[in-house]
């Protein structure tokens, strides 16, 4: 089950903890993986532990001629892009008094707009081949909100109805456009909350642990499978039972 | 018939997988050839490819039958 051999994957935000799991476990069952992010040393490191079959291609996803430049490189590297993991992003909090429009320009610029410019690049050659996957990771707070995050929850809410939107128009395609959306996960981001943030956190959730990347890294893999093929504009909530929707 | 009018039917046939005799001249993508609006869609982008030509978005609303697409395209041509 769930076999991906062959198959080219492109993992944004590769150098997070999120990210980096969601590579390790599609390039588990077979796929050939790109990896991209900011950091070139931490992609460099990903690359050399997963072997062969995997590209680094670094990109700043602020820059809005790296998402079509990205998928270039990808199918150049290692051929037709079949499944797209948008997992870059990040968080800039504040509560929405103080926050400015830079603030909220730039978190929306990565975490929504360039999802959306790499699904544009990626579905063209997607729909050509009648195959494809795009796997947004959105959020548990795009869904509930959380304050102090506007626009991190904006932009987590909108790569769901983005979702919704591309599944509907591509679904006659063999193109399935889904999203998943992680709890709190154990990974650099969480790691900057207060002890007493995390705590409070854990009591609100039934497993009663945090998530592990890996956690979230599973249902992008079920996600991009063969198998997964009538699934599609659904968001995968992964979040301990936090929040039951 | 022109070499262009050639290329842009049997394009029509590959993606819209219809008969090559009901791709006439006056044919209508959505109409005639059973194209929805992601084909219509589709098209264009094959057209460009194929020709090597750009099509904008209200000259793409425009072309709505297979006539239509050599036309245009063969206006860019000799532009």
């Amino acid at each position: 089950m769930f076999d991906l051999t062959g198959k080219v994957a492109l993992v944004t935000g590769a150098t997070g903890g999120i990210g980096a799991a969601i590579a390790t476990a599609l390039h588990a069952q077979g796929a050939k993986v790109a990896i991209t992010g900011r950091r070139e040393a931490e992609l460099a490191a990903l690359a050399e532990t997963l072997g062969d079959r995997v590209l680094v291609a670094p990109a700043d996803l602020a820059d809005p001629a790296a998402p079509a430049a990205l998928v270039e490189t990808v199918e150049a590297g290692l051929g037709p892009l079949e499944i797209l993991v948008n997992n870059a992003g990040f968080t800039r909090d504040m509560l929405a008094l103080r926050m400015g429009d830079a603030d909220w320009n730039a978190v929306l610029e990565v975490d929504l707009t360039a999802p959306f410019r790499l699904a544009r690049a990626a579905l063209r050659g997607m729909m050509k081949r009648r195959a494809g996957r795009i796997i947004s990771i959105a959020s548990i707070v795009g869904v509930t909100g959380n304050a102090g995050q506007a626009n991190y929850a904006a932009a987590k809410a909108g790569l769901i109805g983005m979702s919704k939107s591309l599944a509907q128009e591509v679904a006659t395609r063999g193109v399935t456009v889904n999203v998943v959306a992680p709890g709190f996960v154990k990974t650099a981001m969480t790691d900057a909350l207060p002890e007493a943030a995390r705590t409070a956190l854990l009591t609100r959730i039934p497993t009663q642990r945090m998530g592990a990347p890996e956690d979230v890294a599973a249902a992008v893999t079920y996600l991009a499978s063969t198998e997964a093929g009538w699934v599609t504009g659904q968001t995968i909530h992964v979040n301990g039972g936090m929040a039951m929707i | 018939m022109s070499d262009t009018a050639d290329k842009v039917k049997k394009i029509v046939v590959e993606h819209l997988g219809v008969e090559e005799s009901k791709v006439t001249t006056e044919a209508s993508f959505i109409d005639d050839l059973g194209a929805d609006s992601l084909d219509t869609v589709e098209l264009v982008m094959a057209f460009e490819e194929a020709f090597g030509v750009e099509i904008p978005d209200d000259a793409a609303e425009k072309i709505t039958t297979v006539k239509d697409a050599i036309d245009y395209i063969e206006k860019q041509k000799s532009a």
